[in-house]
């Protein structure tokens, strides 16, 4: 019965999606609605040969469901090669504007391929390792299966093909031109129907729980998972202007909507980026260090201060803008207050460590979640520091925001991702080890040094530009034409692009191990394997 | 204007009196005498269950 209903629904999609086609206003949208028509089509097609065919056996309430989570781990190091291909081409065409090519002119120039490498990293890499340890830990903590049966599916190719639709959108113009908010406005409306469906996968797992208590980690996914839907809704407000065309104007305008912008610009940094991968980090530092947590009371602080603090800190963007003075210094002060729980929490995962330190020097793989935590510190560090109104005269606009970014996004939400992985990889696919735990450790170097290598040159050429651009002469005239400071950070962005080489090689050396993992390393044991196939 | 005035008086009056209490409440609750016992349970959570999960007996027992 149910199939009949899918059938009439997925139908009427691809109709409407085929009129929308040729309807079209602009060529994004037409796009658009071509691979809508094509998914549903095709969705048609298998749901019409699976229809009236014998249903296999109840569900297995006595195993969990870790196919999602496959496909989820090999996603998340897919886009992480695309992610991370596309900023070091855009690192080198910063430095070499001849990579512009004329022949890919409104399609592959910086402006189009930024977005597209943010999106990549933090949506689609980060997103897919989001959703799939959620899936993991949210399953092994409670004790239980996965609720929802085929939602978990429906909640990982849906987020897929928002993000082909959002990358697709902004090669071909389609933006509302909120940062990390790019989508129009239909790929907005598809992400909230995905991430509704994910709260009720996840919620719905945490209810049928076998164990007492919600493990904090669980905490700090649900938050992320609920601030994330708050904050999608609200900084997509807007109107289109035909149900034909992907243009929208929004509904906030001037310094309301700088406002909420940010308030979801740095909330995506805060829930997003902060507290989706502290759920991780509470689950996998624990399982490889094989220790429980330092301290579970200060989790639990960790927790609630965090949740408090971040959602305020947004207004720290819009120094010295027609915001109002106290919203910017609220901003500037909750940024501060954040120094604590960062570090607590920072604190609480390296001492997780303690009496086991000498699994750093024999394992490549908690070395990685160590020096993640490290940039973690570092980079909540620096923050704070550069939301400081004097401190942000001087570095905002600049390349030092884009190191911080950096050092945040490769350091802490790269490096714990990549641990996750080399953790997951090995236990989804029943091995014994990973095949070479010597290539973790380039991996582990590559990526590191790429990352220092990009920090410290963008703190060079940001500081130095900050410099020049407020330096005047006896009479009060700007010394520096802003060509200059352009053609003085050369080196240093010659230097960036080589630490994004250093850091995709890693990457891609991370992707062959793990593919030599499932390939090559032994299986676990049959009288140890407890885990039935799918 | 109305609405807008009430809930700013509310927002930085009361408001921000329940949030900064709920903060001081969690923390307090978080560091009551013997906690430390009861979160020794829950910190070994991930080391239980990793590869199936719990039978259907164990729960009820647990939540009694």
């Amino acid at each position: 019965m149910l199939n009949y209903i899918k059938l009439i629904a997925l139908g009427l999609i691809t109709l409407f999606a085929m009129i929308a086609a040729s309807y079209a206003r602009d060529l994004a949208y037409q796009v658009h609605a071509i691979i809508i028509m094509a998914v549903s089509a095709g969705l048609f097609l298998w749901t019409l040969r699976n229809t009236d065919e014998p249903v296999p056996a109840a569900t297995l309430e006595t195993s969990y469901m870790d196919g999602v989570i496959r496909y989820g781990v090999i996603a998340t190091a897919f886009w992480a090669v695309v992610g991370f291909l596309a900023g070091t081409f855009i690192a080198f065409q910063l430095a070499f504007p001849g990579l512009n090519f004329d022949w890919a002119q409104g399609y592959a120039n910086f402006g189009r391929l930024r977005p597209l490498h943010t999106s990549a990293v933090i949506f689609a890499f980060g997103g897919n390792a989001l959703i799939a340890t959620s899936f993991y830990v949210v399953q092994r903590t409670s004790a239980a299966r996965l609720w929802g049966g085929n939602l978990g599916w429906f909640v990982f190719w849906g987020y897929n093909l928002f993000i082909v639709l959002a990358a697709t959108g902004y090669l071909l113009g389609s933006t509302q031109s909120k940062e990390y908010a790019e989508p129009e406005w239909y790929v907005d409306i598809w992400l909230t129907i995905v991430w509704v469906a994910y709260l009720a996968v996840f919620l719905g797992t945490i209810i049928k729980r076998k164990e007492p208590h919600i493990y904090v980690a669980n905490w700090f996914f649900l938050s992320f998972i609920v601030t994330v839907a708050m904050l999608h809704l609200f900084n997509n407000l807007s109107i289109p202007v035909s149900i034909w065309g992907s243009k929208s104007v929004q509904v906030f305008a001037g310094v309301q909507d700088a406002m909420v912008q940010w308030w979801y610009g740095h909330n995506a940094v805060g829930f997003f980026l902060t507290a989706g991968f502290l759920g991780m980090m509470y689950y996998f530092v624990p399982k490889q260090a094989e220790r429980p947590v330092f301290s579970y009371k200060l989790s639990i602080i960790h927790f609630w201060a965090l949740i408090f603090l971040y959602i305020w800190a947004g207004p720290h963007h819009l120094h010295y803008t027609a915001l109002p003075d106290w919203a910017s210094t609220l901003g500037m002060v909750f940024s501060i207050v954040l120094w604590m729980p960062s570090w607590g929490g920072m604190i609480n995962g390296l001492m997780t460590l303690s009496g086991a330190w000498d699994k750093l020097r024999t394992d490549p793989v908690i070395r990685m979640m160590v020096i993640s935590l490290g940039f973690y510190g570092m980079s909540t560090f620096e923050g704070p520091m550069m939301s400081i109104r004097a401190v942000n005269s001087l570095s905002h606009y600049t390349d030092w925001t884009i190191g911080h970014v950096h050092s945040g996004a490769l350091g802490w939400n790269g490096m714990i991702t990549f641990g996750a992985l080399y953790f997951l990889v090995p236990k989804l696919w029943n091995r014994e080890r990973l095949y070479s735990l010597s290539m973790v450790s380039w991996h582990f170097w590559l990526a590191t040094i790429g990352i220092i290598l990009y920090a410290a040159s963008m703190w060079v050429t940001g500081i130095m530009e900050g410099l020049m651009w407020r330096e005047v002469d006896a009479n009060g005239f700007l010394v520096n034409a802003f060509a200059d400071t352009v053609a003085a950070k050369f080196p240093m962005y010659v230097v960036r692009g080589l630490g994004g080489v250093l850091y995709i090689a890693g990457a891609v050396i991370m992707c062959y191990n793990l593919f030599m993992t499932v390939k090559r390393s032994p299986a676990v044991e049959a009288s140890n394997s407890v885990v039935p196939a799918e | 204007m109305e609405t807008y005035t009430f809930l700013r008086a509310f927002a930085d009056s009361w408001m921000l009196l329940f949030l900064f209490v709920f903060f001081i409440g969690v923390v307090i609750w978080v560091l009551r005498p013997g906690s430390t016992k009861t979160y020794e349970e829950p910190s070994s959570i991930p080391f239980r269950h990793e590869d199936k999960p719990a039978p259907r007996g164990e729960a009820d027992a647990k939540e009694a």
